[in-house]
């Protein structure tokens, strides 16, 4: 264990470093590399970790009740009644802060022990990250992480390129571009780097991610630095094989360590709740402390004052008003039952045995995955009783991201038969026999095409000919016949494994070469130009020339776009076409048009020519680029359509049906384009043909996006007026009747989150039954969520699975991630994981509908309980003089929240169920009282302390009125303190007995167990403390000695129990009988009529769930599905990028949606840099 | 922080969760619900149970005979008003009094003698912990070196007090003795019983004289100095070695701190000597007082009790009230109930729960 040795780091304006001169730098005194984020070390635990601790107010509360209980004029309780807990609570929590800090201590060790190549003195060294300094030069591998912020001076690539991968610094997993100065890209080998000595002048450590400025100089010339020619700690270097960096920032000066900030913790609703109520608890204590302290003054002065000649004041207490001083804070201790410290201790135990019940869930077990449910934050659990928003990513969430080719349109005639789950198994077409190249996992329901392939159609060929040139596809073959396609979506991969199994095989490329297996022959296609794709264009082209040199444009887009450039000649089939692409639309597919013209050579070379000019442009480049393709994608021939079916995941649509019969309302925040969300928004169920109507809002300012949120209210308004009972405007949310759908575009998104349209946007969307919002940037699913946190005050639920919804799960109430392919950083980030959307219904409906339920009915029960122990000192007060003295022993009191009383509520908060979990899957209305917050409010809050309150008054009076005049048998009076004092604790420990019994609605052994236990516990303590053997030990600790036995043998006692029993139960029970039987909740109903069912033995309920779901809509929604993102033929024809096809371009597969949002950004601003959010911290 | 840096290699194998009916919530549970027929029947059944019980306690306490007489003197016309008014602690002459009365209902079985005692306050909280339990256990450290408790009654003259403590201070001193007139002028002294009023792990356990089985108490209380309120100190309590020193019944039950300030304790029993005749028969008596306890500058009252005992106690008319009271309110109230559930019932006219 090593510790890192801190320096000072006085503030300054810039930092300057010199390369290869330790002892330059040294004046400097910058930070070491050496990174600490553990917070003790052996010496300082114990005094740190106490004093952090004792920042928590109920811990200081505590202890300051501690130093009351020492003063001997004001103490009326033994000190131990308070530190035994107190010292319980605190070492619980010293443990589990040392254990975190272990592990801490731990990471902080293995990361500063990696190795890293250094540069010292010429030649590479190996050395640990701790021991790098700033100046130094480093040399970075192929995916090594970044051991400090460095300044990338040459790589391994050309132009001094290098490739990282940001995912820990701002959760995207795309990889990005880092170059460094041309001047320093030639050094290359470490003998060159040996003798660099350049300086490099820039800005103090700071957290700005996107930002650096700074110069080098070097050789008598200043080159100015940007942020593109850093490489931040935490990165990782990905496809290039070597770099070499000058190390700027180092340790904690990185830009990583600088954005390290405390994970902003949460807390739930109930515990702000509960925090309001102790303070407000706090406030009756000390008015109860008045009380009884001017009752003390006035008994003083009118009663004490004369009582002296048997009870003398005391020298220090000499007068009432100083009496009445001290019996104010005596009361304090006496009365601070009513919130004892063991409530936080239980509420957390209560909430760890949820989570762990949540984790052993075998019905949210994905075996699939072998993934369990987790619980990783275990305070948060009965606010998934209350959500009322849920905030769903789309990509890997709600859907798999898995593309299957699942139709197609060849020359008017349709091919393939809808999903997997219609089929059997044996009805998968067979590639193998035909194709010895076909992919093993692609599976198609419809021999025809592939005989129709096998026959050589020439419709069909050309097809799938087009499916296998017209992409922006790498291909890696590892051994022959062994492909592997790199796409960048997962559309294109599935179309272009379509052609690979239908004997098109894509082999590999070169920037001006295509390779392709046709039919088993192999045939090289010179490719002569990408038509990249845009979001404006939505289709992308290439122009080949074949071996026979022919030169063809092949051409796939979206239906709406593509349809509207073929030749006049392909009327007929356009039409039939269309016809199909609504089909598929209907399914929810994403479908593309695919065509083809043949282009003569002079056609070509004119185009070319333009292209050139075009490409060569420096202003509105992208716009010529744009016109030229259009001029030459013209007049083509149609060829057919694709149907991609975006598989969602399982029970998705069933799921978000359940949710939102739940009164749950769920939003998809997506980045993908508004077509395939709206898709995807109908193939899920949460759009459908029923709504009155879907909203669009795609305004690109701000006046639009106002107009267009303006016009989708009114219409809600007209159209509810028209179909039901008219209703004021003035209260727009309410009098909306019918169901809206709402589509918001990233853009407009933009403009409708700014503060001043921000009310009007939440109003129309929290009016809409679904919401979409698309191509939104993570930073925007942060903000929605914010906003709808700020302006519903509902518990919002944010789901995601990539480190793009980083963001939102950390700023939503509840963070769930789904543990998918795409990585942990939505997991980790998140308070709950599992590996299927599905889980949701569970997590919310059954365990969050318990958790919330089990703890109202906790804390009701144990705020009962604690005031109708503790007030019965109040009322004892007024007959005892004020003097703060105790009904009961110390003993019981100490031992009363701990041992007599504890358990039983605990495992109702633990085990309760007021209906199966079926039930509560079955009837989705039941987990409205949680979204409402009905179980536990401040009334609730306040009928509880009543009922406690009353509770003590019985307890105290009825013994009083009892015991104050009988006799024993023997005839010695009843009437003494001690037997008072057993008598009214043996009632109050059945009293709250019985309570429970009757709170608890789901007695399993361990309710027994407990209560009967507790019960017990309390006799055997009492005999065993007023026993003469603990007697003759301490005759000065233990005076109630025999008490027990003399009292408990006495009959008139049991019958003063038997009676505060019955008359603080029998109102409780008329009264909950008469709701139950009057005002029955949902909850009630179902639990009866599950014991009426149990009792006739007949089969139970009705099942919801799918026969919902039955029918698809019919509405064309055929959408361009084309999860694409421009650039890349750029890329490929340059010849710049090709080794990507050789490495690592799995990472662009799998996740594509951050990407574009640069993209937007660039065209937006091209001068701002993008704002980025640091998520891993 | 640290889980950024967590390695590929980090990833845990998870197993499928057991399925044991605790971890999947599926123990076996008893559900009660509150129905109409369990909870009517429960009401009836309290009734049925609770009014008999009341009865026969009212029955019993009203069996029971008891006799007060206040003689603390406030009246200028109380045969105790000078005793009252001419207090002082260390008067030597005991001032008597005596208080005659008339008993109209003969007393059979044992007669239990009390004296009670109102606006007394034994149990404030200094008082009730101004005592040494140690010493009165006999420990011979603490009765030489009393604990800090018993301040400001610890010391007296640079010598321990024992018993120390505010209790033992004001234990109540006044001598009542019974005579009975005899219809034909005869007065004859009742005699009264003086053993067997106090607890008896409080007699046996609790309370120890110091010096273990010495006979000689004076010498174990040697060093020691009687509380500043006694006339006597603690070893001449009593001639009879049994009930002498701290296991003196009349300091025990006086040590026995009262719950509320108004109080009565035993004083004596009158055993009865003859089954043939009353332990009390009707007729004159009189009450013979040695007033030294005074009560006047705190408004205190001093009572004297008689009372018979049945098997539940002494005279009690409010538990069985109380019992008659609940037991028949609650079958009311299951009457009511009845009534409401007949009428309003909606449980069991909608079974169909979906259309909630």
């Amino acid at each position: 264990m090593q510790f890192c040795v801190k320096k000072q780091n006085k503030t300054k304006t810039e930092r300057k470093v010199k390369a290869n001169d330790r002892e330059y730098n040294e004046k400097f005194q910058y930070a070491s590399n050496c990174i600490m984020t553990s917070k003790y070390n052996v010496l300082t635990f114990l005094p740190v970790n106490l004093f952090e601790q004792f920042q928590e107010v109920a811990n200081t509360y505590f202890l300051f009740l501690l130093i009351l209980q020492l003063i001997p004029q004001i103490s009326s309780l033994s000190w131990f009644t308070t530190i035994v807990p107190l010292a319980l609570v605190l070492s619980i929590t010293a443990v589990k802060d040392a254990t975190d800090d272990y592990f801490r201590h731990k990471s902080d060790n293995q990361v500063n022990n990696r190795q890293s190549r250094v540069l010292i003195r010429g030649s590479l060294q190996n050395e640990k990250w701790m021991n790098v300094r700033v100046g130094d030069i480093i040399k970075l591998e192929n995916n090594q992480f970044v051991s400090a912020d460095l300044l990338l001076l040459s790589s391994s690539e050309p132009h001094g390129l290098c490739y990282i991968e940001t995912a820990e610094l701002d959760g995207e997993t795309n990889m990005k571009v880092r170059q460094s100065v041309s001047v320093t890209a030639e050094l290359g080998d470490p003998n060159n780097l040996a003798t660099f000595d350049g300086e490099v002048v820039c800005e103090p450590p700071n957290n700005k991610l996107d930002r650096f400025c700074g110069a080098l100089c070097w050789r008598d010339k200043k080159y100015p630095l940007t942020n593109q020619n850093m490489l931040l700690r935490g990165c990782v270097l990905r496809n290039t094989e070597a770099c070499y960096g000058l190390v700027i920032f180092a340790g904690p000066d990185t830009k990583l360590m600088q954005n390290s900030g405390r994970t902003k913790f949460k807390r739930t609703s109930i515990d702000r709740l509960m925090n309001t109520l102790v303070l407000w608890i706090f406030g009756f204590l000390v008015c109860m402390g008045v009380i009884l302290a001017v009752g003390n003054a006035v008994w003083e002065k009118e009663v004490g004052s004369l009582f002296q000649s048997y009870l003398p004041w005391e020298p220090p207490v000499d007068n009432f008003l100083f009496s009445s001083f001290l019996s104010f804070w005596s009361y304090v201790i006496i009365l601070n039952t009513v919130m004892p410290i063991s409530l936080y201790v239980s509420v957390e135990v209560i909430r760890l045995g949820h989570s762990y019940f949540i984790n052993w869930d075998r019905q949210m077990f994905c075996s699939q995955r072998n993934t369990a449910a987790e619980a990783r934050t275990t305070t948060l659990n009965e606010e998934l009783g209350q959500v009322e928003y849920i905030f769903s990513d789309k990509t890997g969430t709600l859907t798999q991201n898995i593309m299957s080719f699942n139709k197609c349109s060849i020359n008017g005639q349709t091919y393939g038969t809808g999903n997997e789950q219609e089929h059997l198994p044996a009805d998968r077409l067979d590639f193998t026999p035909f194709n010895s190249l076909a992919d093993p996992d692609f599976s198609f329901y419809d021999d025809k095409l592939l005989e129709l392939v096998k026959v050589g159609d020439p419709h069909a060929q050309e097809f799938f000919r087009l499916l296998s040139l017209c992409h922006t596809v790498m291909s890696e073959e590892k051994s022959e016949g062994e492909l592997v396609y790199k796409a960048q979506s997962p559309d294109e991969g599935a179309l272009v494994t379509a052609a690979r199994n239908f004997g098109f095989v894509f082999r590999s490329r070169t920037p001006g070469t295509i390779t392709t297996t046709e039919m088993g022959r192999t045939v090289t296609y010179s490719l002569l130009a990408i038509l990249d794709f845009n979001n404006i264009r939505k289709r992308m082209s290439v122009i080949v020339r074949n071996p026979e040199g022919r030169i063809r444009l092949y051409c796939k887009g979206a239906d709406t776009v593509l349809l509207e450039r073929l030749h006049p000649s392909n009327q007929e089939l356009m039409a039939v076409t269309s016809d199909h692409l609504n089909e598929y639309g209907a399914d929810g597919l994403r479908t593309l048009a695919l065509a083809f013209r043949d282009l003569s050579e002079e056609e070509w070379e004119v185009w070319s020519e333009s292209h050139q000019f075009a490409d060569k442009a420096t202003d509105c480049r992208e716009d010529r680029l744009a016109a030229a393709y259009d001029k030459i994608e013209q007049d083509m021939m149609l060829l057919g359509a694709t149907a991609i079916e975006d598989k969602l995941q399982e029970g998705v649509p069933e799921t978000i049906a359940l949710l939102s019969l739940a009164n749950i309302k769920v939003w998809v925040l997506t980045g993908d384009k508004q077509e395939t969300a709206v898709n995807i928004g109908y193939s899920c169920k949460m759009l459908t043909d029923d709504m009155g109507e879907v909203f669009i809002i795609g305004g690109h300012t701000v006046q639009s996006v106002r107009q267009e949120l303006r016009r989708a209210r009114e219409r809600m308004v007209e159209m509810s007026r028209g179909s039901s009972f008219p209703s004021p405007p003035s209260s727009f949310m309410d009098s909306i009747s019918g169901e809206f759908g709402l589509v918001i575009n990233g853009h407009s998104l933009a403009h409708a989150l700014e503060a001043d349209m921000e009310l009007e946007f939440v109003s129309t969307a929290c009016a809409c039954k679904a919401v979409i919002c698309c191509r939104v940037t993570p930073l925007q699913k942060a903000q929605v969520v914010e906003l709808i946190k700020k302006y519903r005050k509902a518990v919002t639920l944010a789901v995601g699975d990539g480190a793009n919804d980083v963001s939102m799960i950390k700023s939503a109430h509840i963070g769930v991630g789904i543990s998918g392919q795409e990585g942990i950083q939505a997991v980790l980030a998140s308070d709950y994981s599992f590996a299927q959307f599905r889980f949701l219904q569970r997590l919310l409906l059954v365990h969050g509908r318990w958790s919330y339920l089990r703890m109202c009915r906790f804390l009701c029960y144990f705020f009962y309980k604690n005031f109708a122990f503790t007030m019965v000192h109040f009322w004892f007060g007024f007959f005892c003089g004020f003097s703060a003295q105790t009904v009961y022993d110390q003993y019981f009191i100490t031992l009363y929240n701990i041992v007599y009383t504890s358990l039983p509520v605990l495992a109702m908060g633990i085990f309760d169920q007021d209906v199966p979990e079926q039930r509560s899957l079955e009837y989705p209305k039941l987990y409205e009282p949680g979204q409402l917050n009905l179980l536990f409010n401040k009334k609730e809050f306040f009928i509880c302390i009543a009922q406690g309150i009353y509770t003590s008054v019985v307890l105290f009076f009825v013994p009083y009125a009892v015991l104050s005049n009988s006799t024993q048998s023997n005839g010695v009076p009843l009437a003494d303190y001690q037997t008072f004092a057993v008598t009214t604790a043996t009632a109050l420990v059945i009293v709250v007995s019985v309570q429970i019994a009757l709170d608890t609605g789901f007695w399993t052994v361990i309710n027994h167990v407990f209560v009967w236990g507790s019960l017990g516990s309390y006799f055997t303590i009492m005999f065993a403390l007023h026993s003469q053997t603990l007697f003759r030990i301490f005759p000065n600790q233990f005076h109630f000695v025999g008490c027990a036995q003399s009292t408990l043998l006495k009959p008139v006692v049991w019958l003063t129990i038997a009676l505060a029993t019955a008359i603080c139960v029998v109102p409780v029970l008329a009264f909950r009988f008469l709701k139950l039987d009057l005002k029955p909740q949902l909850s009630d109903t179902v639990r009866y009529t599950q014991l009426v069912l149990q009792k006739r033995r007949k089969p139970a309920g009705r099942s919801l769930g799918g026969s919902r779901l039955g029918t698809r809509g019919g509405s064309r929604r055929s959408g361009y599905a084309f999860a694409h993102q421009e650039g890349f033929g750029e890329l490929i024809t340059s010849g710049k990028n090709m080794r990507l096809s050789s490495l690592g371009l799995a990472s662009f597969a799998s996740r594509h949606s951050s990407s574009w949002i640069e993209t937007l950004r660039r065209k937006k601003n091209p001068h701002t840099p993008p704002r980025l959010k640091v998520c891993n911290i | 922080m640290a889980s950024s840096y967590k390695d590929e290699d980090g990833h845990i194998s998870v197993k499928k969760p057991e399925n044991t009916a605790f971890k999947q919530q599926r123990l076996p549970a008893w559900q009660p619900v509150l129905t109409a027929g369990t909870v009517l029947p429960a009401f009836f059944i309290i009734g049925l149970i609770f009014i008999p019980i009341g009865i026969g306690l009212y029955v019993t306490s009203n069996n029971i005979k008891e006799f007060e007489i206040d003689y603390t003197g406030l009246d200028p016309s109380s045969p105790c008003f000078n005793c009252s008014q001419n207090f002082s602690w260390n008067s030597t002459k005991p001032c008597t009094c005596s208080i005659p009365f008339y008993l109209e209902q003969p007393y059979e079985s044992n007669v239990f003698m009390y004296y009670g005692l109102s606006n007394f306050y034994q149990n404030h909280r200094r008082y009730v912990k101004s005592r040494d339990d140690s010493q009165l256990n006999g420990n011979e450290e603490s009765l030489r070196k009393p604990s800090k408790e018993c301040e400001p009654y610890a010391r007296h003259d640079n010598r321990p007090i024992a018993p120390c403590g505010a209790i033992a201070n004001s234990m109540f001193n006044d001598t009542l003795e019974l005579f009975y007139s005899d219809p034909n002028g005869t007065k004859t002294q009742i005699p009264l019983t003086a053993t067997g009023i106090a607890w008896w792990t409080d007699k046996h356990v609790k309370f120890r004289n110091p010096g273990g089985n010495n006979d000689n108490l004076t010498a174990a209380f040697q060093g020691t100095t009687k509380p500043i309120n006694w006339r006597r100190p603690a070893y001449e309590l009593d001639s009879d070695p049994e009930n002498n020193g701290f296991i003196n019944e009349d300091f025990i039950v006086w040590m026995r701190t009262a719950a509320l300030p108004t109080f009565r304790k035993l004083y004596r029993i009158i055993q009865r000597r003859n089954t043939m005749v009353p332990t009390l028969p009707r007729g004159n008596y009189t009450l013979e007082v040695v007033y030294n306890y005074p009560v006047r500058s705190f408004d205190g009252r001093k009572r004297m009790i008689f009372s018979t005992i049945s098997w539940m106690g002494g005279k009690n008319p409010f538990l069985g009230i109380a019992y008659i009271t609940v037991g028949s309110v609650c079958f009311l109230l299951g009457v009511i109930l009845l009534f409401i559930h007949h009428k309003y019932d909606n449980r069991n006219n909608n079974p169909d729960i979906s259309s909630n």
